[in-house]
Order: C-alpha cells, then structure tokens, then sequence
C-alpha cells in the first residue's frame, strides 16, 4: 500500500521528528510512504481564523497535491479535521455564496481517504500492537479536534497500551481542552495561559515522565508552559513512541 | 441597580481581570464542574438522548423556518384565550409597552419570574426610570440585585459568589428593600434559603402585578411554559391579578405535543434533573383562578435579523439550558461578566453579535472567546454547532460582508484593528501557495536558530509571556526527506 504524508506546515517546519518517526512506523509496517514535495498547509489557521476565502486556495492546493494517491495520513488530529470535516463545509459555503459547486467537487476525492495517524493504524492497517517498545510511564491527552472532530475515540490509548514496557496512566480532566486553539493563544493569551497551566499541573500530578498527544500543535502550547513552570514532564507526540523500538528506542 | 453591561471592554481584557481573581477562579471552577459531572449522569440515563437531540433540533428548525405562520397562530390563540398580544421590534419598544401596561394598573410595584428576555431588554432599569420597582423573586437574581451586581450565568446568575459573599449581601442589603434578614445569619443554605423565603414571602402576597417570560409559547392553544425549581415562578404566576409576559418570538413550539422532548432535554442540560420541580403552564385567563388580565409581548429585538443568516440563524434553537457554560473552558476561567451581556458563555459569544451586531467592541471580540474545543456542540440538547457559528462570526469581523440589521440588508465593513493579521494570513496564504517559498522561509528559520530570542516582541508577547518558545530543528523535514531519498540513506535513515 502506497500513502501519502501529510505532515503539516507546523511539523515539517518545526517537529521534523515526528515525520522521521511516522515514516519508520508505517515502513515497519509495510507501507510504502512517500512525502509530496509541494504539500504546504491545509488552511486551518486561516479558516479558524475567520479567512475562509484565504484558506480556499490552500485547500484546492492540497488537493491537487494529494488527490492521486491511495491514502493519506497525517500525525495531527486537528489538520485531520480540517480536511474531513471543514472542506466539506467550505465547498457547502461556496455553492451558498452563488459561487457553484466547483469548490465542492475540487475538495471532495481527498475528503474520505485522509486519516489521522492512529485512525490509519487502527482501522486501514488493522493494527494495534505495532511492535514498540517504550519503557517511560506516559498520560495520553485527547486533543479536541482528534476527540471531539474526528471522534479518535480510544484509538491512541489501544495503541499505547499494547506498547511494550509503558505503563499508562490516567490524566485527570483528559477531555478538557488544552488552551492552545491556534490564534485563540495570542488573540486571548490569558485565558489560554489558564488552561494551559492547568491542563500541566494535571499531567505533573500523575506522576508520568512523558504527556503523550496525537497533535504536535497542542504540544507546543503544552510543552511550552511545561518549561515554563519547570513541571519535569516533558511532551512527546505519539508517533515518536510508537515508531520506537529496543532496537532504536526514542531518547 | 447597576445591572447592564453597556460601555464594556472587549472580552480578553474582561477576561484578564477575572484570570486574575483567584476567588472568582474557584467559585467557578467548584460550580462548573460539579455541575458538568452531575449533568453527564443525567443524560447517560436516557437510552434516546441522540434521539432526543435530534428531534428537538428538528422541532425547533421546523418552527423557526415557518415562524410567521406559528406567530400568527399563536396570536390567534392567545387572544382567543382571553390574553392580549403586543408586539415589540426591539427592547425599547417592548419596555415602553410593558411600562405603559404597569401603569394601567395603577401600581408602582411588580414581582419578577427569572426571565432571560426582561434581562437582554434592561425591563428592570426601565420601570425604574418610570417610578416602578421590579423585585427578583428567582433566589440567584435576588443576590445578583441586592448585590447591585450583573448576572454571570443563564441559570445561575449568581456562580460567581459564595455562600459567605451571599450571606454578607443578605445581612447588609435585604433590609433597604423590605425585610431584612434575620439576626446572626450564617452561611448555611438552609438558612440562606430561608432568610431569601421569609423576604419574598412579603413580596408575593402584596403584589398586584407579575412580569414573566417563559421557555415555551405553543401555538396551536396559545399556552405559554415556564419551567422551575423554586417555586418562585408559580407565585408570581398565580398570584398577582396582572401577569405580563415578554418571550423572544423564538420560543415557540407548534403542539403540546412537541413539549414531550424539551421537558425531557431542558431540565437534564440545565440543572441535571430528571424532572425539575415546578412546571407551569397558562393559556390566557380563566375566572376564578389567577391573574384575570394576561397581556404577552413578542420580541424580537434583532431575532428576525438573525434568522436571515444561514449559518447564524442555528443559534436561535437555543432553549437557555446552560449546558454549554457549564462545560466550557474559556468561561470557567473568564466567568460571566467578561462576555459584557446577559448571555455568556459560548452561546453568548454567538447569540450576543448577532442580536446586538458586530460593531461595538465587546460583540467584535465575542467570536474570538473560544479555543474552538467543541465541548459545546457535545452538550447542547438542539445541536446548536458553536464552533461553526464562532468562525462564521469571526468572517463576519475581518471581512465584513452583507448582513440584515433592522430588517434591511446591508454590507458590512471588515472592522478595525484587523489590518496587521489580514495583511500576515494574506502573506502567509502567498507563501503556503509556493512550496518554493515556505522551504525558503523554513531555511531561513533553521540557519539562524541559534540567534532566536527567548522572548518575542511584540504581538509575540502574548506567547512568550507564559510558554517557551519551541526550538527550531537544524533542518526542516522536507530537506531531510530529500537528503536521504526518503529516509532510504544517510544519516538519520528510518529503514
């Protein structure tokens, strides 16, 4: 099987291992994984952002980049939704401006083969021991738009528990939202520092070395506050653990 | 009273304040999730809820998609019911009517049911402007009035104070208003309870005039539903000789028979009750037995604008449950008051700029007060998607675009203060349509890593003010990807 990466501007950009990590797992896996030189950014930022009609050519861009292929997986959960459930939407608001249904039928052949990374694992692969090994005790935060967007359900907690050497632990107040919501960070920093602060405190308090999320966007707002308050919990994404083996354990 | 949110600041410098008050942070945090564990149970006992969910949405979708006929309907049942009906196009129309209609009567009093419409309207300041005093009967509003407060939550108006706070206002307010509290009361609630009984006890029994709203209007008997825990709500109903009631025109339904799923879904979203204890119901007057005059007042108060907005008009669904306070973030930590209207919370931050429309301050920023989790959505009985209508409203914010305002259609201008991101999402949008560009920009980022600041100026400040930065890697992904063929050589191979 031959997919396509989508890693995410922010991942390609700043989380370079998160890509190197999901490539070993799928390899591992016997998929073959190829990374579309001229993928850039889904829109998300802008269309959350109230730019609907600047996120519309990103959206027709990434279709054309990744409208060949078999499938197409991505390690974040809100880049994930994005495609699934608001390119839907935005060719629905085109036709509704009068603008027909171009839009619509442009977006529509990327629509159903996108997949967040664990979904891909679990329900196209099948799998849910992926063969690592990963011996730090984790918590597993839910991000919103992988939990509530994409309905990820205990997709990621099947595949962590079956992780050789982890050990799991619960994370008071999982479901509650982080505080990152991309500009909402800088449009309302306070509230968002609020959140974020709580949101470490309930992962220091579990005693785990290591918050495992399926969204490297929600981890840098995490992770960010983390060394801010010193909480010695570090965030780490979760393809890095499940590309992780005795062999080549992740540090 | 000083109960109106006129004049506000926009909602992250409302919110700063409140993120600050560690007392405030603690009311609400203790009240929002003991609430949220307690409604979650509710609804998990019902086999249907989806069902439910859908079936109210549909209902309320229906009604408003043929509201002129239901209007009609219902004002044909009303007056054959022997009540009167007025219509008012916004709050200062329906204040004059309700005040003329006080006047009438010759009293200078009235007793109030909780009533989210008479709050949206300011009814309360505007008797007062007209020499008419108008008593809270609801337990959390009389604390929000003898505390010259606002209100912070549609159910709870009070959340945001404690039981000391609470008992400090009876002590030193009751008294100026009628019966004071009585000596020595402590902080228990049954003492609370009691001292709140005792005061509006008083009230009752002496007014002659009673102002309600109500969360359902069906059609087809004229019949207006008010929904309850106290009691307080019968009283008034019952008692007085004259009952006024205004509703938003959105409140009806067409049959009794559509009742069936709100009266299952409104009292377990809001106070996480199978049933709650009052349920009250009215169809004009009958002699002997209530009020003999029954006047209801329609408002629209910018609804049939609303109503014109395709996406927006879903926020009109809304049966006033609270369930979305409740389970929201951004208002546990904010609280009420930082929304600047008597709706917070997620379904304020979308109700409040389409009633009151985009233009001042407050309602620009409203859109923006959420991190777009989605708890909302999750919760809400008629499936009002929040979300959506947050980022419709921030569209509306930066581009402007044709809205109806006042019944007309007009084309708003993008608003101010947007000029810096419009021009950053336009470059951005440039580069991420040039994989060439962004590379650049990634190389760029990577060379000088060493060079970034710990801190960012600016704008940035908002980040790094409380998160680190992350590290920008030595290379960007893509140039990894090409250096080793995939990852198939070299260093850092992943096969």
């Amino acid at each position: 099987m031959r997919v396509a990466l989508f890693l995410t501007c922010v991942n390609d950009t700043l989380y370079p291992e998160t890509g190197r990590s999901v490539v070993k797992l799928l390899t591992r896996l016997g998929v073959e994984v190829d990374f579309p030189m001229a993928q850039t950014c889904c829109g998300q930022a802008h269309y959350n952002t109230g730019y609907r009609h600047e996120a519309e050519p990103l959206a027709r861009h990434f279709s054309d980049v990744f409208g060949e292929y078999e499938a197409i997986v991505t390690p974040s959960g809100s880049c994930g939704a994005m495609v699934r459930e608001l390119y839907p939407r935005m060719g629905e608001r085109a036709r509704a401006e009068g603008r027909g249904g171009g839009l619509a039928a442009t977006l529509a052949p990327v629509v159903p083969k996108t997949y967040e990374l664990t979904e891909f694992l679990v329900d196209v692969l099948g799998v849910t021991d992926v063969g690592a090994y990963y011996p730090h005790t984790v918590t597993y935060h839910p991000t919103c738009h992988g939990l509530r967007g994409l309905g990820l359900g205990d997709r990621p907690r099947r595949l962590l528990q079956a992780v050789r050497g982890l050990e799991l632990v619960e994370l008071p107040g999982a479901e509650e939202c982080c505080g990152f919501g991309g500009t909402f960070a800088l449009k309302n920093a306070d509230v968002s520092a609020a959140m974020g602060a709580d949101k470490v405190r309930n992962a220091a308090s579990t005693g785990a070395e290591v918050l495992c999320a399926a969204d490297n966007s929600c981890l840098m707002h995490i992770g960010g506050t983390m060394t801010r308050l010193k909480a010695g919990i570090r965030p780490v994404h979760i393809a890095e653990i499940l590309a992780s083996t005795e062999e080549e354990p992740a540090v | 009273m000083n109960g109106t949110f006129v004049g506000m600041p926009a909602f992250p410098q409302a919110a700063r304040e409140a993120v600050a008050d560690a007392t405030l942070r603690g009311n609400l945090r203790h009240a929002t999730h003991t609430i949220r564990a307690k409604r979650a149970k509710a609804v998990a006992e019902v086999s249907d809820w989806a069902e439910l969910r859908e079936a109210g949405k549909r209902i309320k979708d229906h009604t408003l998609r043929h509201l002129d006929r239901y209007l009609v309907q219902l004002e044909e049942s009303v007056t054959a019911a022997g009540g009167t009906v007025h219509w008012a196009a916004d709050a200062e129309e329906a204040n004059r009517i309700v005040a003329r209609l006080v006047k009438e009567t010759g009293e200078s009093e009235v007793v109030k049911v909780k009533s989210m419409a008479t709050q949206e309207i300011g009814l309360n300041e505007a008797l007062l402007e007209e020499g008419i005093h108008a008593y809270e009967t609801d337990l959390a509003e009389l604390i929000v009035q003898l505390g010259k407060d606002r209100p912070s939550h549609i159910l709870v108006p009070a959340i945001h104070r404690n039981r000391g706070e609470i008992r400090d206002i009876f002590r030193q307010e009751m008294g100026e208003w009628g019966r004071a509290a009585p000596e020595g009361l402590t902080d228990t609630p049954a003492e609370l309870a009691e001292a709140a009984r005792l005061h509006l006890r008083e009230k009752f029994l002496r007014a002659r005039v009673g102002v309600s709203g109500a969360n359902f209007m069906v059609a087809e008997t004229g019949t207006l539903v008010v929904v309850e825990s106290e009691g307080n709500g019968r009283m008034c109903l019952t008692l007085p000789e004259t009952l006024i009631s205004v509703v938003g025109i959105e409140k009806i339904v067409p049959t009794w028979r559509d009742l069936e799923v709100f009266l299952q879904t409104l009292p377990r979203s809001s106070t996480a009750e199978r049933m709650n204890p009052y349920t009250s119901t009215w169809t004009g007057t009958t002699d002997g037995d209530g009020p003999r005059t029954f006047h209801l007042v329609l408002l629209d108060n910018g609804r049939t604008d609303t109503l014109a907005d395709e996406v927006g008009r879903q926020a009109l669904r809304c049966i006033r449950c609270s369930a979305c306070l409740n389970v929201c973030p951004v208002y546990e930590r904010a609280g009420g008051h930082a929304y600047g209207s008597v709706y917070p919370g997620p379904i304020g931050a979308i109700l409040s700029p389409q009633l009151r429309g985009t233009q001042s301050e407050i309602d620009a920023s409203l859109p923006y007060a959420s991190s777009l989790c989605g708890a909302c959505y999750e919760v809400c009985p008629v499936a009002i998607d929040i979300p959506e209508v947050l980022v419709h409203l921030r569209e509306r914010v930066v581009e402007g675009g044709p809205v109806v305002r006042d019944g007309n259609r007009v084309v708003l201008k993008p608003a101010k203060g947007h000029a810096a991101e419009r021009a950053a999402m336009r470059a951005a949008r440039w580069a991420f349509a040039r994989p060439g560009a962004l590379r650049t920009g990634q190389r760029l980022a990577s060379r000088t890593r060493r060079l970034h600041p710990r801190t960012l100026p600016g704008p940035g400040k908002a980040w790094s003010a409380s998160r680190d930065l992350p590290a920008v890697p030595a290379e960007p992904f893509r140039d990894w990807w090409q250096r080793t063929n995939g990852g198939n050589t070299g260093e850092g191979s992943a096969k």
